[in-house]
């Protein structure tokens, strides 16, 4: 078995072995690259663990090479702390996570491409406000990746997670989709609910643009990965109360696909259309590589 | 593709094709080699020329001649580290001819005189593809164990070659064999499912018409 070539096959999968999709999904990969369940296990806490370091490292001082980005996350954080949030803690929390991240993936420092480095604050963010909130344990955060890889597994093979290929819907798109099941995962949704999460989420990044800024993972990325994370949020919550995507996931994935076909070159990764084409960016770009 | 492409690589951004895959390519040119760098001479061309700066990119394939991994935390400092490992270099842009956008070629010198250049792409999530070999087409990826063989182009020298694997019951992927013109220079570029152990290369390079022989085993 191919792992895995859609959300259909996923949920199969889960039934024939009478796992839950965490278990599955280390089971038949772990599987396929001929490792052990263990191996595959300290792999994943890894992730968390560099994930987490990213957060504690965080510098508020520190700006990227072109001054674009950096200080953001502080900004949110002392914001929610002086409990100013509208959404409440936890939101004010995966805000500032998400763009946390994205800020030290900027400033060059070690993140988790998840599923990309661009896109890699999207994932963190939700699993750590949550951990953060619902005192979810380590455990239990390794198990929510293997939900996010699962349905990511499904979008790269279906799709793309190439911002150059299908556009920003395919990287902060698919992160958030995948976050947006991982979060189903861990408040105790099943596995149906998690491919409703997912559906949606993707829905709702449809036709995202691939636009960096003088063609840097900056502007409008990092914002992106907070967006990505709130997306989630909304598609989980949904599918969580019994909201069902009326479109299967696995037609909306193809739906990306072609509609990442159709988006111009311009629009996928190129530093052209899009917010990089607007007058700031390109006086922006002009003077970065002028010097 | 495996999960942990997926949820990974664990890397120093910003980008995985910019960044980390920048740093496989220097990590592979290193390895090519077969000794630590003194001289590098690199070339961007396309998109790895316009964007270098912002993405690090040139840092990048430092740490990589280096030696460094894709998750090293030295990689923002790599300059600084081949100044102290006694590592000169000098950056360039390039027009290579038809190459993918993220293209870059590296014209390296060894610590005991080893030559050789270079030519790869990053081609998206920190995967690679090299492209070329002190002049000579070819194309492997560095994600399996691989044996790059640089021979004479003489009859048996693939079949000298596939029976010191088959006796070191080593099951082979890919196969290709390229040369320049007939009885000139030839390439073999063999890809393996088993790691390739340094006594296997020592017995290929053993063999006669046999210029040169490495290999890359995946980190």
């Amino acid at each position: 078995m191919a792992v895995f070539d859609s959300v259909k096959e996923l949920l199969a999968a889960c039934e024939a072995y009478v796992l839950p999709l965490w278990e599955t999904v280390q089971s038949v990969s772990s599987q396929q690259a001929d490792i052990t369940k263990e191996e595959s296990w300290d792999k994943m806490r890894y992730r968390l663990q560099v994930m987490h370091q990213a957060c504690v490292n965080y510098d508020p001082l520190q700006h990227s090479a072109s001054g674009l980005v950096g200080g953001d996350a502080q900004k949110v954080r002392s914001y929610y702390e002086e409990k100013r949030a509208i959404g409440g803690d936890f939101m004010g929390r995966m805000l500032s996570y998400a763009i946390m991240m994205g800020e030290c993936n900027a400033c060059m420092h070690r993140i988790v491409a998840a599923p990309t480095a661009g896109a890699c604050g999207v994932i963190p963010a939700v699993l750590l406000a949550y951990a953060d909130i619902y005192e979810a344990s380590e455990e239990e955060l390794i198990r929510a990746l293997y939900v996010t890889a699962g349905f990511g597994m499904v979008i790269a093979n279906r799709a793309s997670i190439s911002g150059a290929e299908a556009g920003c819907q395919a990287e902060i798109g698919s992160a958030s989709a995948m976050a947006a099941a991982a979060l189903v995962h861990l408040h105790g949704g099943d596995a149906v609910q998690m491919a409703h999460a997912c559906a949606i989420a993707l829905k709702n990044m449809m036709g995202l643009v691939c636009d960096p800024v003088a063609g840097l993972v900056e502007v409008p990325c990092v914002k992106r990965n907070a967006a990505g994370a709130m997306n989630a949020l909304c598609a989980a919550e949904l599918a969580l109360a019994g909201v069902q995507s009326r479109i299967p996931c696995d037609e909306v994935i193809d739906a990306m696909r072609v509609v990442g076909d159709q988006m111009h070159a311009d629009l996928r990764e190129t530093g052209r259309g899009g917010i990089a084409g607007s007058p700031t960016a390109q006086a922006f770009a002009e003077k970065f590589f002028g010097n | 593709m495996d999960i942990f492409d997926l949820i990974g690589p664990v890397m120093v951004g910003p980008s995985s094709s910019h960044t980390a895959g920048a740093v496989r390519i220097g990590l592979v040119t290193r390895k090519l080699l077969g000794e630590d760098v003194k001289d590098a001479k690199i070339e961007l061309h396309g998109s790895f020329a316009a964007t270098a700066v912002g993405h690090g990119t040139d840092r990048a394939l430092i740490a990589g001649l280096l030696g460094m991994q894709t998750d090293d935390e030295r990689i923002p400092e790599s300059f600084d580290h081949a100044r102290d490992a006694g590592l000169s270099f000098c950056f360039s842009n390039c027009n290579l001819r038809d190459a993918h956008p993220n293209s870059v070629r590296l014209t390296v010198k060894g610590i005991n005189g080893a030559q050789t250049c270079v030519v790869a792409a990053s081609v998206g999530g920190g995967r690679i593809s090299v492209r070329e070999l002190s002049g000579m087409p070819l194309q492997f990826a560095a994600e399996y164990p691989t044996i790059i063989i640089q021979n004479d182009d003489q009859p048996g020298s693939v079949a000298d070659v596939s029976r010191v694997l088959a006796e070191e019951n080593i099951n082979i992927g890919t196969f290709q064999v390229n040369r320049s013109v007939r009885g000139g220079d030839a390439i073999m570029v063999i890809e393996c499912d088993a790691p390739i152990e340094p006594h296997i290369v020592e017995h290929i390079r053993t063999l006669s018409c046999i210029r040169k022989a490495v290999c890359i085993n995946p980190d």
